[in-house]
């Protein structure tokens, strides 16, 4: 069977989803946060195939979520498996090249540089520019790389109620967050880490705000915004407006709160302060 | 200066420094004691060990033989060259700053002068971004460092600019020891007075204990209470530096004295 994904991505997801995956499982596979991309569809075609597992978009219907790129909006529960495929799996590549040297810094718990590329960042332009791959410090001792999430999906790792694995297949490493895991995206004192602020975006299908949105270019030459998450779209559509009403509860809430109060910190004078 | 010295304890010591690279003697039976607030000289040829030395005194290595003690009240008089890689990294960042004539090796070129100095103070674990900046602005102007220029790219300044951020970077956390090794040297001559100026200035308002090596007998006049001279591994002569430049006793040192295009 020829794998049906190219040879450069996925296949550490995929390695560790055909493991985890049994006849009884029910499986969603996206990718950029959208079901029916081609990467997703295929994958997705190919578990079910080799395993006999079910299919389904539905966020808490899954028993295993195989992704790339997002973390659903909906919280995940401490019954389903999140298997996130990973394109860079260590953080200190950007500030250390030698690797046996980054191996004794995480031994030596020496991760004072990554601080050190968050203060280029403060200095050159202003805040926290990192798109992806925003360092994370795991139950106070090991700086790990969310590798593929954006900055709004990286708090929704801490105290999950879920496991959540990582693999990437070309460097041929597996790493893990247990359930219930102190998960804090590097910050300093008195500089805090922030999700992109969508606040002021609203879906154009749905109506929905305070998710995390892509930008689409439209006919007449400006952009509109939908939401990233498609099985969450499809949940909106169905009940105007309120998705609450078929969908379950998410991590940002209809007014952009996260679900653990304080854990997201806010500088004096910012409006976006609770 | 000879009475006061007699009548202090040395802040560091070495004894019975020994090395081996191979086949060569890079150290024999090297001793020294510097006292504290003294700027000491070490001078010699290229390959008299006067870097493998001072690679020593900052921990990057250790040597077959020898005891290293720093009197400071933060380091327990305890041999630093029986510590552990962890520990030496430890009391490196914490109690030892170093300037390197090539500033690429002291230096991140790809990181801004301002985050360098930072670059310390994260290391040894201070994690507010106010605190970084004051930090920076504070040893860069003790360096004498334009502030406007703080946030550009090592990369882009002059040399003598480059040996003034690594000069603030090796201070920025209050070393009690700071080793320069050929700080000037590279530098064109009218920079390199005014870098020595700073060193100087630096010296008379903090009293910082210094370690200066150089080839250049220039530069160890003007900054060094006393020096010693080595050659093939070994010391060969130390005293005060009027004393050992004005009336060398060894042949070796009188070349070096005298030898002057």
């Amino acid at each position: 069977m020829k794998c049906p994904s190219p040879a450069v991505g996925e296949r550490g997801g995929l390695q560790v989803t055909l493991t985890l995956t049994g006849q009884e499982d029910r499986i969603k596979v996206f990718d950029q946060g959208a079901d029916e991309s081609v990467n997703a569809a295929n994958l997705r075609r190919f578990i079910a195939r080799m395993t006999g597992c079910s299919t389904t978009t539905d966020t808490t219907q899954a028993t295993i979520l195989q992704s790339r790129h997002r973390i659903p909006e909906e919280m995940l529960r401490d019954d389903q498996i999140l298997v996130l495929q990973v394109p860079d799996p260590e953080p200190l590549r950007s500030v250390e090249f030698d690797t046996s040297r980054a191996q004794e810094m995480h031994a030596f718990k020496d991760y004072g540089l990554m601080w050190l590329k968050l203060y280029e960042q403060l200095v050159r332009y202003g805040s926290f520019i990192q798109g992806a791959s925003y360092p994370v410090m795991v139950h106070k001792r090991y700086v790990m790389s969310p590798s593929p999430i954006p900055r709004w999906d990286t708090p929704k790792l801490n105290q999950s109620a879920h496991l959540t694995i990582l693999c990437a297949g070309r460097e041929k490493r597996i790493y893990a967050i247990p359930p219930w895991t102190d998960v804090e995206p590097l910050e300093f004192s008195d500089r805090f880490f922030h999700v992109e602020d969508h606040s002021e975006w609203v879906c154009r299908l749905s109506g929905v705000r305070h998710k995390f949105m892509n930008e689409i270019p439209l006919a007449d030459g400006t952009s509109g915004f939908e939401l990233s998450d498609t099985g969450y779209l499809s949940k909106a559509l169905k009940s105007g407006s309120d998705p609450a009403q078929s969908a379950g509860a998410c991590y940002f809430d209809a007014d952009g709160h996260f679900h653990q109060p304080g854990f997201l910190k806010f500088e004096e004078g910012d409006a976006r302060k609770e | 200066m000879m009475h006061k010295l007699l009548s202090i304890q040395p802040m560091l010591r070495v004894t019975g420094a020994n090395h081996r690279y191979g086949a060569i003697d890079a150290l024999r039976d090297v001793s020294l004691e510097v006292y504290p607030g003294e700027v000491f000289g070490i001078v010699g040829e290229s390959g008299s060990g006067k870097s493998t030395l001072l690679r020593m005194l900052n921990l990057q290595e250790v040597p077959d033989q020898g005891k290293y003690t720093i009197d400071y009240p933060d380091i327990p008089g305890c041999d630093l060259f029986s510590l552990d890689r962890l520990e030496r990294q430890e009391i490196r960042t914490r109690h030892i700053g170093i300037v390197y004539q090539n500033p690429h090796l002291g230096l991140r070129m790809h990181n801004t002068s301002s985050g360098n100095i930072a670059s310390r103070l994260l290391i040894a674990g201070e994690r507010s971004f106010g605190k970084l900046r004051d930090a920076a602005r504070t040893s860069l102007s003790a360096s004498d460092f334009p502030l406007d220029r703080m946030d550009e790219l090592p990369a882009r300044l002059s040399g003598g600019m480059q040996q003034r951020v690594q000069l603030a970077k090796a201070i920025a956390l209050r070393p009690c020891l700071l080793l320069l090794d050929e700080p000037t040297s590279g530098l064109d001559l009218s920079v390199q007075a005014r870098v020595l100026d700073t060193l100087k200035k630096l010296q008379r308002e903090t009293r910082m204990t210094m370690v200066l090596v150089s080839h250049d007998l220039g530069v160890i006049r003007t900054l060094a209470d006393r020096v010693m001279v080595m050659k093939k591994g070994e010391v060969i002569e130390s005293g005060l530096t009027d004393q050992i430049l004005q009336d060398p006793q060894d042949p070796y040192t009188q070349e070096l004295v005298y030898a002057k295009l």
